[in-house]
Order: C-alpha cells, then sequence, then structure tokens
C-alpha cells in the first residue's frame, strides 16, 4: 500500500496534436498570419505592386505608434484588463512634449518626462482598477478623458516641432537601396518595442504572472503571486507605450495636435483582438499583436489604393473583429465543453 | 436620516443639487427664466432640451448595463439614423412635407432598431462579449454613415424636421417632451410589467435566471434592440438640432456620457439593479456640468478633463473598499469583510 | 500506520476566532499539525472547517487567536505570506492556471532562472522531477487544460512541494475523483507523510478519514469539539461528535415514507434511454404521483447529470420522455416549466439565488417568468404568494424585503424551494436540497418534501447523505460511474444495503461510504 502509484500520460504522438497539446493558444495567430498573407496575395494578385519593398516598408513607418501601443495594450489585455486611455495620453504626451520643446526644452530632457506622464497615467489606472475595484473599462475612460482635456489644455492648436533629434527619428531613412528596402529610427524604435515585450512575456516571472493572473486571478493570488503588483505594473506598461507612442507620432507627423489618436485605442484593440489575444486574458503574444497591426495597416493601405473612402478601413476592421471574435469564441466553447 | 443617507438615489441627487447650488451662486441668472413670446429661455430651459438625445442614449444604456452588458455602438447608431433620415429628406422633392419627414424618421429608426438587433444577437445568441460585439459596430457604424452621406455632411432644409429638436410646444422645448415621452414609456415599460425585475434578475445571475425560467435569451437581445432604437431617435434630434448629418461628429463619445450617466444614476456597471430615475438625475448631472463647464469660459475641447475628475469621484464614491476605509474611520458602519464563504 | 504520537508539532493554532458580519465563524479555535502525520479536519458543512483552513492559508485574517509555525509566530497578510511560512493549499476546484502548461503551474513564481530571464528547459526538467517524485509523468509542456482533475491535483501538490512545505493542506480533494484515482492520491500522501510533511485533510467521506488519517479533529459551528486519535474513535461516535444531537426529529420522516405508492397509471415522467455522450449512459427513470424518488451515488456519479438532462438544463442526445404518457422533447428549461417541472440546483450561489434581488423578489421569479414579462403579478397577490410560503416554510428572517444573498444557507434553500413550489409543479427535482446547511433548516425541509409528497408531488430528491436518501425516498435510483446501476426500494433497504450495492463489483475492496 505504501508504493507510489504512478500516473504516465503519454504526451500525443503525431506532429500536428502534439504541437496542439502544447501550444493551442498559437493557433489564433497563425490565423492571423494567414489572413495577412491571403490579404497581401489578394491585393497583389489585383494591383500588381502591392509587394514592394517601398509600400511594405511604409507599413512599418506608418504604423509604428501602433505597434507599440498594441505591445502595451497586449499587457493589459493578457490580464483580463482593457485600456482606453492609450490614444488619449499618446495625444497628450505628445502636445506637452512639443510644448514643451517649443519653449527651447532639450529633446533629451522632454522624451524622459513623456514616458514618466505616460506611466504616471498608467499608474492612475492601476490604482483605480487595483485598490478601489473600478472596472478597468471605468478607469481607463477616465484616464482617457482627463488626458484627452489636459492635450486640449496645452493648446487648441497644433504645435509644430523643429527638435532637429525628434525630427531625425523620422527623416532618416536606413535604405538598402533606391527604391529599396527602408527603416526609419521610429521603425526600428516599434521593433524593438516588439521584441522587448515578446522576451519579457516570455521569459520573466512578470510575464509568465500576467499570464497566470489573465487565466485565474484568483488562482495567481492563491498561488502567492504578486498580483497586485503585477497588475499595476501592465498598466504602468501600457502607460509608457502610450507616452513612447507619443514621441514617435510626433516625429511621424512633425506636430503634436491635441485630436491625434482620436479612435486609436479602438484601432489598438482591434489590432490585439485579430492578432490572436483573447480578451478575457491568459491567451496571446506580443507577435500576434504586431501580425494585427500588420494587417489592420495593409487594409488601409489597400483602401486607399483603390481610392475608396477611408471609412472603410474602419468597416472592414470591425468585419475583421467580428470573423475573429466569433471564432475565439467557438474556440472557448470547445475547449469548456470538454 | 440613516435611511435617507444610504438610498441609492442619495448621492446622485445631492451632486446635481449641488451644481445648481454652485452655477446659481456663480451667476444667478442661472436658475431665472424668462418668457418670450409665449416660450420660456434660460440656462434650465436649455439643460432640458439639449439633454435629450443623451438622455434618450443612457435609458438605452440602463437597460443594457442592467443586464450586465454595454452598449458602445450606440454614437455609430446615431450617426446612422441621422444619416439616413437626412438622406432621405434631402433626396425627396417635398423636405418640407410632413410625409416624407415621417417617413425619414420611420426609417432611421429602423435601421437602428436592426443595428440594435444585431448587436443583440451577438451577445444573446452568439455568446460575444458586450464590449467586443458592440464594438464592432462601432468600429464600422460611422463608416456606413459616411457612406450613406456619400462623404459629405448631408444639410437640409425642412420645417417639421427643424421643428424636433428646436421646436417650442406649450412655451417648453419639444425635445424635452420627447425626453418626458422616453422616461414614461421606459418607466412604464420596466416597472408596470415585471420586465424590470426579470432584466435585473438576468442581469444578477444569468445561470440562476435560465434553470428559473426567464426568458433570458429574449430579454438580452431585446435590452440592445431598445438601446438601438433610443439612439435612433436621438440621432433623429441630433440632426434636427444641427440640420445636417455628420457622420465623424454626430454622437461623438456619446456612449461613454451614457455610460457615465447610468452610472452616476446609482446603477452598477456589474449589471442589475437600476433606476429609471437615477439614470434621469444623471443625465441632467452631465448636461448641468457641461453648462457650468462651457460658462467658466473652458474651451469644449477641455471639457472631457472635468468629466474625467467627476467619474474618478463617481467611481471612488462608490468604491467599497473606500466606503469601508471611510466607515472604519469614522466607526459610525462595520467594516467589509469578504463573503462568509464555508 | 497510525504515526508517533509524539510527533513534533509544525504548526499551531491556538484560540482562532473569525468574525464576518453578523456571524462568529470560528470561536477559540485550536488545531496542532504534526510532521509526519496526517491531520483530518472533520465537521458537518458550515462547522468552519473552510474558514480554519483559510486562516491557515492566510485568506482571511485573524481576529483573535495565535498561529505559531516551527516555534515562530506568524501573523498572515495574505496567501504568499503563508506560503513563505512552508503552508501551501491544495483546494477543492484546484486553484491552477489552465491556461498555462502543467510544467509552468508547478513551476511558477520559482522558476529557474538563467542570465536571459526564465530557463525553460531547466524549469521543466525541475518541474518533471517534481512530478516524478510523487510518481506522475507527464509531458509538463502540455496545458494543464488537457488533464483531468485528478492529474491537475496532483499538479497542485507537485507545486507545494517545489516551495518545500512543511504543511500540505488538503481541502477535500477527493470529491471529483474515481476510486483508482483517489488510491494514487492516498499513495501519494502517504509518501509525503514518511517524508516528514505535516498534511491537513478535509473531507465529506468517512470511510476515506479512517483509511487515510492517523488524528481527527472535530468542528461543531464554529467551536471545537476535540482532538481525536482517529484509532480512538469509532465512526458512530464521531458521527455523534459532528451533529451534536440525536436525529429524533427525522423519525417522523422515515415514517412517512413508508407508504404503498399507486404505480398504477401513467406516471408524471417516465424516461427512457436517456443520455448525453459522455455525460451520462442511457438511463430509465420514473416517477409516480406522490412518491419520493431518491438518487443515490458518489459526486460525479451522473446523479446531477440525470436530472439536468430530465429538466432540460443539458441538452439530451439520447432516449425519450413522457410526460403523464404523452411524449415529451425537453431540450430546455422553459419546456420543462411548460409540463409543471421543477429543478433545483445543487449549486445554490451560482445556479439557485439571485442574489441582489430580494427574498420575495426570489419566491415570485418562477410564477412571474412563467407568466412571461408582461402579465406582471399585481402586488396584493405577490404578497400573499410570498407571506404563505415564508410561514409554510419557516423562512428566517420573516422579510420579504431582505436581500436574498444575506441570507444563511438554509433559508435561501427554504426561498428556492418556495419559488418552485409556487408555480404549483407537479414533479420537483431537488439536487442536494440539504447541503451545507444547518441541521434544523435540513429537517424543515425534509419534512416539507415528505408532506408534499403524501399531498401527491412527485419528487426526485438528490442527497450526498445516504441516510437522508433512504428516509425519505419510497425508491432509490443507483448511479454509479456515468450510469444507473439498479433500483432498490427504501423500506427494504437502509444505509448498509445501499452502500454495498453502489460498491458492489468495484475494483478495490473499500466500500465508498459517504456520510456528512
Amino acid at each position: 500500500m505504501t508504493s507510489v502509484p504512478v500516473t504516465t500520460e503519454k504526451a500525443p504522438t503525431g506532429v500536428v496534436r502534439r504541437f496542439l497539446s502544447r501550444r493551442a493558444s498559437w493557433v489564433p495567430v497563425f490565423a492571423a498570419v494567414v489572413l495577412l498573407v491571403v490579404i497581401f496575395a489578394a491585393a497583389q494578385a489585383y494591383f500588381g505592386n502591392i509587394l514592394t519593398p517601398r509600400v511594405i516598408s511604409a507599413l512599418l513607418l506608418d504604423n509604428a505608434y501602433l505597434f507599440i501601443l498594441a505591445v502595451g495594450m497586449t499587457f493589459v489585455i493578457l490580464t483580463g484588463g482593457i485600456d482606453l486611455s492609450v490614444g488619449a495620453v499618446m495625444a497628450f504626451t505628445g502636445m506637452f512634449g512639443a510644448s514643451l520643446m517649443r519653449d527651447g526644452m532639450p529633446s533629451a530632457a522632454v522624451v524622459p518626462i513623456m514616458l514618466l506622464l505616460g506611466a504616471a497615467f498608467g499608474l492612475a489606472i492601476g490604482v483605480l482598477v487595483q485598490y478601489f475595484d473600478v472596472q478597468p473599462f471605468i478607469a481607463s475612460l477616465a484616464a482617457m478623458f482627463a488626458a484627452r482635456g489636459l492635450a486640449f489644455m496645452v493648446s487648441l492648436d497644433s504645435i509644430k516641432v523643429e527638435d532637429g533629434a525628434i525630427l531625425w527619428l523620422q527623416s532618416t531613412r536606413l535604405q538598402a537601396g533606391v527604391g529599396s528596402w527602408y527603416i526609419t529610427p521610429t521603425g526600428i524604435i516599434a521593433l524593438l518595442v516588439v521584441l522587448v515585450g515578446a522576451l519579457v512575456l516570455a521569459f520573466t516571472r512578470f510575464g509568465r504572472t500576467i499570464y497566470a493572473i489573465g487565466g485565474s486571478e484568483q488562482s495567481a493570488r492563491l498561488m502567492g503571486l504578486p498580483v497586485v503588483r503585477t497588475k499595476l505594473l501592465a498598466y504602468v506598461v501600457s502607460g509608457v507605450c502610450a507616452g513612447l507612442a507619443g514621441v514617435v507620432f510626433t516625429a511621424y507627423t512633425g506636430a503634436s495636435y491635441p485630436l491625434n489618436g482620436i479612435g486609436t485605442e479602438l484601432d489598438t484593440i482591434a489590432a490585439v483582438v485579430i492578432g490572436g489575444t483573447l480578451l478575457t486574458g491568459g491567451s496571446g503574444y506580443v507577435v500576434g499583436s504586431m501580425i494585427g497591426v500588420f494587417v489592420y495597416g495593409t487594409i488601409k493601405t489597400v483602401i486607399s489604393f483603390l481610392g475608396a473612402d477611408q471609412s472603410w478601413t474602419r468597416i472592414s476592421i470591425g468585419a475583421l473583429l467580428l470573423m475573429f471574435v466569433v471564432v475565439q469564441r467557438v474556440i472557448v466553447a470547445r475547449s469548456n465543453r470538454r | 436620516m440613516k435611511k435617507i443617507l444610504r438610498h441609492r438615489m442619495f448621492w446622485p441627487v445631492i451632486a446635481l443639487l449641488a451644481l445648481i447650488v454652485l452655477n446659481t451662486i456663480a451667476r444667478p441668472s442661472f436658475i431665472s427664466i424668462t418668457v418670450q413670446n409665449g416660450q420660456l429661455y434660460g440656462a434650465l430651459i436649455d439643460i432640458l432640451r439639449n439633454s435629450a438625445p443623451l438622455m434618450l442614449v443612457s435609458l438605452g444604456m440602463m437597460i443594457v448595463i442592467a443586464t450586465r452588458g454595454i452598449d458602445l455602438s450606440v454614437g455609430a447608431i446615431m450617426a446612422v439614423s441621422g444619416a439616413v433620415a437626412l438622406t432621405i429628406i434631402a433626396d425627396s422633392p417635398s423636405p418640407d412635407d410632413l410625409g416624407t419627414v415621417l417617413v425619414a424618421i420611420l426609417v432611421g429608426v429602423l435601421v437602428s432598431l436592426l443595428l440594435g438587433i444585431w448587436n443583440g444577437f451577438l451577445v444573446a445568441v452568439v455568446g460575444v462579449q458586450p464590449i467586443i460585439a458592440t464594438l464592432v459596430l462601432m468600429l464600422a457604424g460611422r463608416g456606413v454613415a459616411l457612406l450613406i452621406t456619400g462623404g459629405f455632411i448631408t444639410t437640409i432644409n425642412s420645417a417639421p424636421y427643424k421643428f424636433m429638436a428646436q421646436g417650442y410646444v406649450i412655451g417648453l422645448p419639444f425635445a424635452f417632451f420627447v425626453s418626458i415621452a422616453a422616461i414614461v414609456i421606459v418607466a412604464l415599460i420596466e416597472r408596470r410589467t415585471a420586465l424590470g425585475v426579470l432584466t435585473e434578475a438576468v442581469g444578477i445571475n444569468p445561470e440562476a435566471s435560465r434553470l428559473a425560467g426567464v426568458r433570458a435569451r429574449g430579454i438580452i437581445w431585446g435590452a440592445y434592440a431598445a438601446s438601438g432604437v433610443l439612439a435612433g431617435f436621438a440621432g433623429i434630434l441630433y440632426t434636427s438640432n444641427i440640420m445636417a448629418a455628420d457622420a465623424n461628429a454626430a454622437g461623438l463619445y456619446i456612449e461613454l456620457y451614457a455610460i457615465l450617466a447610468v452610472v452616476l444614476g446609482g446603477t452598477s456597471l456589474a449589471g442589475g439593479k437600476f433606476t429609471v430615475a437615477g439614470t434621469v438625475v444623471g443625465v441632467f448631472t452631465i448636461e448641468t456640468l457641461r453648462s457650468t463647464i462651457l460658462f467658466l469660459g473652458v474651451p469644449s475641447a477641455v471639457a472631457p478633463l472635468f468629466l474625467a475628475i467627476v467619474v474618478v469621484i463617481v467611481v471612488l464614491v462608490q468604491s467599497q473598499r473606500l466606503r469601508g476605509a471611510v466607515a472604519k474611520l469614522a466607526q459610525a458602519l462595520r467594516p467589509k469583510k469578504p463573503e462568509v464563504a464555508r | 500506520m497510525a504515526a508517533d504520537t509524539e510527533a513534533r508539532p509544525i504548526a499551531q493554532m491556538r484560540g482562532i476566532t473569525i468574525e464576518f458580519p453578523g456571524v462568529k465563524a470560528l470561536d477559540g479555535v485550536d488545531l496542532t499539525l504534526r510532521g509526519g502525520e496526517v491531520h483530518t479536519l472533520m465537521g458537518e458543512n458550515g462547522a468552519g472547517k473552510s474558514t480554519l483552513i483559510k486562516a491557515l492559508t492566510g485568506v482571511y485574517p485573524i481576529d483573535a487567536g495565535t498561529i505559531v509555525v516551527e516555534g515562530t509566530p506568524r501573523t498572515f497578510r495574505g496567501t504568499s505570506d503563508a506560503q513563505a511560512a512552508g503552508i501551501s493549499t491544495v483546494y477543492q476546484e484546484v486553484n491552477l492556471c489552465t491556461n498555462l502548461s502543467v510544467g509552468e503551474n508547478v513551476m511558477l513564481g520559482h522558476e529557474v532562472r538563467g542570465p536571459f530571464g526564465i530557463d525553460w528547459k531547466s524549469t521543466h526538467r525541475e518541474a518533471e522531477r517534481h512530478l516524478e517524485g510523487l510518481g506522475v509523468r507527464i509531458d509538463t509542456r502540455s496545458l494543464l487544460a488537457a488533464h483531468s482533475i485528478a492529474v491537475q491535483q496532483l499538479v497542485a501538490i507537485s507545486r507545494a512541494m517545489v516551495t518545500d512545505s512543511r504543511v500540505l493542506v488538503l481541502d477535500e480533494p477527493t470529491s471529483s475523483l474515481d476510486r483508482g484515482e483517489v488510491d494514487q492520491l492516498f499513495g501519494v500522501i502517504r509518501g509525503l507523510r514518511d517524508r516528514g510533511v505535516a498534511i491537513l485533510f478535509v473531507t465529506h467521506f468517512l470511510d476515506q478519514v479512517y483509511e487515510i488519517s492517523d488524528r481527527l479533529t472535530v468542528l461543531r459551528n464554529g467551536a471545537l469539539v476535540g482532538e481525536y486519535p482517529v484509532a480512538e474513535l469509532p465512526r458512530a461516535e464521531l458521527i455523534a461528535k459532528m451533529i451534536g444531537r440525536e436525529l429524533d426529529e427525522f423519525a417522523a420522516i422515515s415514517r412517512s415514507a413508508d407508504r404503498e405508492i399507486d404505480r398504477g397509471g401513467d406516471p408524471v415522467i417516465r424516461a427512457t434511454g436517456i443520455g448525453r455522450r459522455g455525460v451520462l449512459e442511457p438511463a430509465d427513470v420514473e416517477v409516480y404521483d406522490g412518491e419520493v424518488v431518491g438518487i443515490a451515488g458518489l459526486l460525479g456519479s451522473g446523479r446531477t447529470e440525470l436530472v439536468r438532462l430530465l429538466y432540460g438544463a443539458d441538452r439530451a442526445d439520447a432516449g425519450r420522455v413522457e410526460v403523464r404518457g404523452r411524449p415529451a422533447r425537453i431540450t430546455n428549461p422553459r419546456h420543462a416549466i411548460d409540463r409543471r417541472i421543477a429543478f433545483s440546483s445543487e449549486d445554490r450561489r451560482a445556479e439557485g439565488i439571485v442574489g441582489d434581488l430580494t427574498v420575495a423578489e426570489n419566491i415570485v421569479l418562477g410564477i412571474q417568468a412563467k407568466r412571461g414579462a408582461l402579465r406582471k403579478l399585481r402586488k396584493a397577490e405577490q404578497d400573499a404568494i410570498v407571506e404563505e410560503y415564508i410561514q409554510a416554510l419557516g423562512v428566517r428572517p420573516a422579510n420579504p424585503n431582505a436581500l436574498i444573498r444575506n441570507l444563511s444557507g438554509g433559508n435561501q434553500q427554504k426561498v428556492l424551494l418556495a419559488r418552485w413550489l409556487a408555480t404549483a409543479p407537479q414533479l420537483i427535482i431537488l439536487d442536494e436540497p440539504t447541503r451545507g446547511i444547518d441541521v434544523g433548516a435540513k429537517a424543515d425541509i425534509q419534512r416539507k418534501v415528505a408532506e408534499l409528497s403524501e399531498q401527491g408531488l412527485g419528487v426526485v430528491f438528490i442527497s450526498s447523505e445516504l441516510e437522508e436518501v433512504v428516509r425519505i425516498a419510497q425508491r432509490i435510483v443507483v448511479m454509479r460511474d456515468r450510469r444507473k446501476i439498479g433500483e432498490l426500494t427504501s423500506h427494504d433497504t437502509d444505509v448498509d444495503d445501499l452502500v454495498a450495492f453502489i460498491a458492489e463489483e468495484h475494483d478495490t475492496q473499500e466500500s465508498p461510504e459517504s456520510v456528512a
């Protein structure tokens, strides 16, 4: 009776089943990749000039801020929360930074201030959510209102940025040749943020705790994980990303305008969801969100190629979002039945 | 006294009264109402009139929130219904004909009903989270409205249409009567029938309600349909006020104001118990606040900042933790402990 | 098997008192856990077992008393404090993250880290090592969600071992395991005990108590009854200590059950071959007017699944149902309600009460749902119904405007019973109506069921307490392993027969017996 019985459950055989037993949560990411490829293929077949280095390089350049926002948003959504403030915080930090630079402050001092401002907004949301049981939706909504109002308080009109370093981020093109691939420092920043985000989520305790909280906050707490600190930090990450997006977007437009980024929070959430992150938390990847932003950017490009009204972008994104959400819903329903 | 203090309507009403008093102190003209040509004028009358679209949207939002849902698409639905109605009138040979206007309104509202039914289908039948289900339409709806107006801002001239938002009946703005009608109809439907309590039951415990035989699916579906219809009427009122269909500006942020009005009125975002009266007070509070901000000479663009401050105050007041801490300090109430789970 | 009685105490709780608003959940309770010993915490539902465990594991702060771990007084401000002190817990509803891999669940918060963050290879190797220490060999990179509850439980125990816990708390770990899985779990527990871990075990299954534990602490109504070596406390005495009073009041109920049921006409309900793949093998059930049909079987035997199919709470994919001889298609609760069938779920909190509504609103919810939203009950009608049932069932407090979530479990159950009785059903299905409620309310509910059946109501009655089933039912359907294994009539059956019947043809010698 004292011998320990043995439970052996063999890993499923076969590449596909083994993969599914271990990495089922990557399936939505692949779905997004497939979608991206299909859009590209269809557009290339139709226009013939989509798959050019110039167009694809421009995708990264035009959506650099969105990549950064999507990374931050992924952290928050993985915990099961949501951050509606990112577009407004991006606008406010951009405005504030631009006004400081207009007053002659060097960009080396301004950029850290912008990041700190973003962090402060994230922290405020986190505190409301964590300490006062405010729903993330409402807390981040308040932050969104506040940031938007503050952006207008800085100035009702756009502020031109003449700081060389900021403009350099955008104007420098590291090019492989004329008419060939290029990348701007803003693009590099965006890719770095994606890389760092992915590594943090995969290889740090902070990152894993985020997944655990998203899987079951109660379990995470009972397991003795630092739930409070981690959730606060997730919102701070999103805030810092919004601040950084403010820097990048200011560089991109060469000016700050208080109306920047209206509706961007929705684009960001849509991109994250299309990239395979479950809104209920606990499942998803930064890389998926990157794919989601690419899908978003490609649709935007295709629609401008078509010369169609840009309202079609939102309609298409809405339709795609719907498709992905319904698919997610089916996946969740099936795994629940098991 | 304690009973009054703990009544769910206590804080909302106090907030509204405080705002009115502050305004009156700052500018005594605030509460004065003048009569010109048998019509009443004054800041308070403006609030009654301007609050109508928000009132309609908030009532719909309240019902949806009571079912544990949320409807982000109301602003987009407003844009669509306004665009539909105005396009019909603009394309009609007789824009001043009452029949044309009625058809335009009817079609605009019917389209809104369809959009509401679509939302309800996604939530109640497919089982998509409400935030996302309605986010889809929030994203796509304005695009649809832009397509309807062909990307332009459609403007019209139609006296009957203009009357809705700008006309007067027995000295009061017609829009106010629309508000009253909506409040009365919603209150009657929810409280004279059992719909209200069944809606609350579904919002509080969907599974228990289903097992008790409540047609939860139908109730949830109906809530989104109602929200769609009310948003449709709000879109008509909005376009009637400016006599133009601006797909981008119509109902912008109204979903957020409406959610705020509902929460201010004491309905929890977690669903369940709701009060029509609370929502009405919430709407007037927000409208008064807007009027105050305007009066203070703050650019309307900065107004969101003040709203944010109000939101934070409200949620902090509603927060159990803060209440617990305050109560502990005052030693008046027992501190809250985690629920007894044995 | 019994450990040395002089074993070293690892954790000592003294005079633990915890108050919730309006309730003293624990009143000066002591508990001593010794290394190399399995200590079982016994008590009826509501005795304070869970609260005591939550105090030990840092979930609830204590209002009075001391906790000493390995000689050091401790104050736990959270579960991580308790874990740092070497106290780990495996909860009944396994608290792990099913969205993560097995290995990660074992190692979360203790991952092996290299210069570039978490070293996943070593982390999984560590996890494998810990799992193998418990005799579990599974792919640590597979998702936890893909594994059975039994395996998840072992994963949770491995996790406790990662932190090198000195005290392992197992809160009803066996309630959803089959016999083979229980054997394996017990093997693991014995292994840990022999390594000197102090184990606190909570269960409802009496035979498991006698099989695995060395010592017992009995609680009743939030107070300590006493601590006893298992060998010195026979079952009958243990039950008496847990219940604390004689069961005279149940005798009358039992007499009522000894009625002859007229099975001449059509039954209220007759289900033939009703089942659902993976949930329940096809089974036959019939209930006649005035009859109480008990369903006996362990948790997970298919008893709840069976009645949920009857009611349409879940959809059956096989079988036919006749109501009063006429074919009936019941695929959702509305269909059942329209045929005057009522169902009270075993999960009172999640599937029964509507917490933020009042007692009155909860009582009339069933009628109102049946009438439809448009035909609202008039206030006077509603008041009359509510008043009648509050009186008839003895709901306390007798205030129709109290929120139901503020009532005790027993009174909530009475309100739910009222909700269904008010709809005038011809058949009522009660799934564990007496679980987790005090003895008084238990007797009230049983008495009411007996009374109603005498008046002609058909009743299906499920309970984990076999005595209760035997006492109240005329006929008993016995379930095991998701299928019906037979039927007994109750006047020639006693609990021992029933236990024997459930245990028949079973793989192991131990008879699964269950008493509250």
